[in-house]
């Protein structure tokens, strides 16, 4: 015995208008994708940050004095946090999406009525909360080695935002962009790798040859490890009011880039 | 207001040239058109088949309709909803069963029904998606992987997905290519019950006998234009032949199309 299909005798001539937005779905449906591979998504990417600690720590702990109060162990965890966080942020989107194209069911979420808008911010905030999931793991960890201090907290989550917020809308713009793996090992062999080697991670920018420390000063990602690093020290090589005015800008600049690429469907729609 | 409405449209795919020729902007050529011209209304409640061989412009015209592709030239709507202009409602009016067996390998059937669910915006449609999943026969398959799942079974889930949101318009790429006898059977039997409380089907096939026992009209497609548009009755009697196959063999094997029949307002009559 079946139940009746529909509750009325009436021709369905219309769809149904009490539907509501997909956003928070395709939002839900982000975080599960990644939530369920957490070893892989979240553990990973922790034991990595340890091992850099473990072999950074040992080898330079007592030997090197950044900023002149700061031990190197303490210097290197926020960098460490936030390479992590940033990697993460950009493997989200772009990871899921180029899953979705090569496996065909990226047809799912083209085929609702989701607008551009809602596409680009459910996968950016799913960047997010992975990057600051892996974040918060990394630091978890990390304080077990050394005291850090936490003197400035609103930059720290500021900061840890923003640049997730930066990867995650580069890794869907890389996303859309590529057809095959191979395209996305480009962007993140060498782009996001560099990127974020030669950002600050293991050293103070000053105590570079001034070449380097002007070539510094291009690359976006610097930004966010000093002006985040500002967050627990009070010192950074530049004003954390700088830093986040570039973070900011180049985070506008991609976020217009990307809804543009998804309003005309770019890659997506024929 | 017709269930599907396209208006002259014409698709062309621009050709893509490869290498380093297209970052130096050569030409590729004139592209391939995929469509050209057509134009064709759909009744709601109409069961209606699209036939056609392999490359003659279904797939194209499905996923004008559906969003996935535009047209180049003309329009085309689902239930009065320009599918370009007002996309949102023409996307919640139409649920479309993809040709390629696809699907999320994270996810169990119930979790795949739950999310396509709510990406219409409907989050407590638990007992539809019950209705659906007993309807298919997936009942006892709701907590399984997508991947640990046979062949006819993810098209069954395909076509659940597509039914998600129920839509007014239901299309229906090739959904029978590969699968056993029992799931053709089970999933004709949940289409026409569908069809018989309103909703409109839209039907592609290479099954032709398929077609002429569910489909109360039909149109051919050859090379991107509507050669035969007519019940299938008509097109019998019209063409000749004994069964609908052979009635596709002879109107694709002719250099012109059955112009009688061409008028979408003229066939409906």
């Amino acid at each position: 015995m079946t139940p009746p299909l529909t509750p009325t005798e009436q021709p369905l001539v219309q769809p149904r208008l009490d539907a509501g937005s997909g956003f928070p779905t395709l939002l839900r449906k982000e975080l599960l994708r990644f939530w369920k591979v957490a070893f892989q998504t979240i553990a990973a990417p922790v034991v990595t940050a340890l091992l850099y600690l473990l072999v950074f720590a040992h080898v330079l702990e007592g030997r090197v004095m950044v900023y002149n109060t700061v031990p190197y162990t303490a210097f290197l965890i926020p960098g460490l946090m936030m390479m992590s966080m940033l990697q993460n942020a950009f493997a989200n989107p772009s990871s899921s999406l180029i899953q979705s194209r090569i496996t065909g069911n990226l047809v799912f979420v083209l085929l609702p009525p989701l607008s551009h808008r809602e596409i680009f911010s459910a996968y950016l905030l799913a960047a997010i909360v992975r990057g600051l999931a892996v974040g918060v793991c990394v630091w978890l960890v990390a304080i077990g080695f050394t005291s850090l201090p936490l003197a400035n907290p609103g930059w720290v989550i500021v900061f840890a935002i923003l640049a997730c917020g930066i990867m995650g809308t580069l890794g869907l713009i890389a996303g859309l962009w590529s057809e095959k793996f191979d395209h996305l090992a480009v962007f993140q062999n060498f782009l996001i790798m560099p990127a974020t080697f030669l950002s600050g991670v293991f050293y103070s920018i000053h105590t570079l040859p001034p070449f380097w420390q002007a070539v510094s000063h291009w690359n976006p990602i610097f930004y966010t490890i000093d002006g985040f690093r500002y967050g627990f020290f009070s010192v950074s090589d530049v004003s954390p009011w700088q830093s986040l005015a570039v973070v900011t800008g180049v985070f506008a600049v991609l976020a217009t880039c990307a809804l543009r690429l998804l309003a005309s469907g770019y890659k997506l729609r024929t | 207001m017709s269930a599907v409405s396209l208006e002259h449209v014409s698709k062309i795919y621009p050709a893509r040239q490869a290498g380093w020729k297209k970052w130096l902007g050569r030409s590729a050529g004139p592209g391939f058109q995929a469509l050209n011209d057509v134009s064709l209304r759909i009744e709601h409640g109409e069961f209606f088949g699209l036939l056609g061989p392999n490359g003659a412009g279904k797939t194209t015209l499905i996923s004008i309709l559906a969003g996935l592709a535009r047209a180049s030239n003309g329009h085309a709507s689902v239930c009065g909803y320009d599918v370009t202009t007002d996309y949102k409602m023409a996307r919640r009016a139409l649920g479309v069963v993809p040709q390629e067996l696809v699907y999320d390998p994270f996810f169990t059937v119930r979790e795949t029904l739950r999310i396509q669910s709510g990406y219409f915006g409907l989050r407590k449609n638990d007992d539809w998606i019950d209705e659906i999943l007993f309807n298919l026969g997936l009942a006892d398959k709701a907590d399984s992987n997508m991947r640990a799942l046979s062949g006819g079974m993810k098209r069954r889930v395909l076509v659940a997905q597509a039914l998600v949101h129920r839509p007014p318009v239901i299309v229906l790429d090739e959904p029978t290519a590969g699968v056993d006898v029992d799931l053709r059977r089970t999933l004709w039997e949940f289409i026409s019950r569908l069809n018989k409380a309103g909703h409109t089907i839209m039907l592609t096939t290479h099954y032709l006998e398929e077609a002429e026992a569910l489909c109360g009209r039909i149109a051919m497609l050859k090379s991107g234009r509507i050669v035969a548009l007519d019940t299938t009755q008509a097109l019998l009697a019209r063409v000749g032949g004994v069964d609908l196959e052979d009635a596709f063999v002879r109107i694709m094997r002719q250099d012109s199309p059955l112009s009688a029949e061409l008028e979408p307002e003229e066939a409906l009559s």
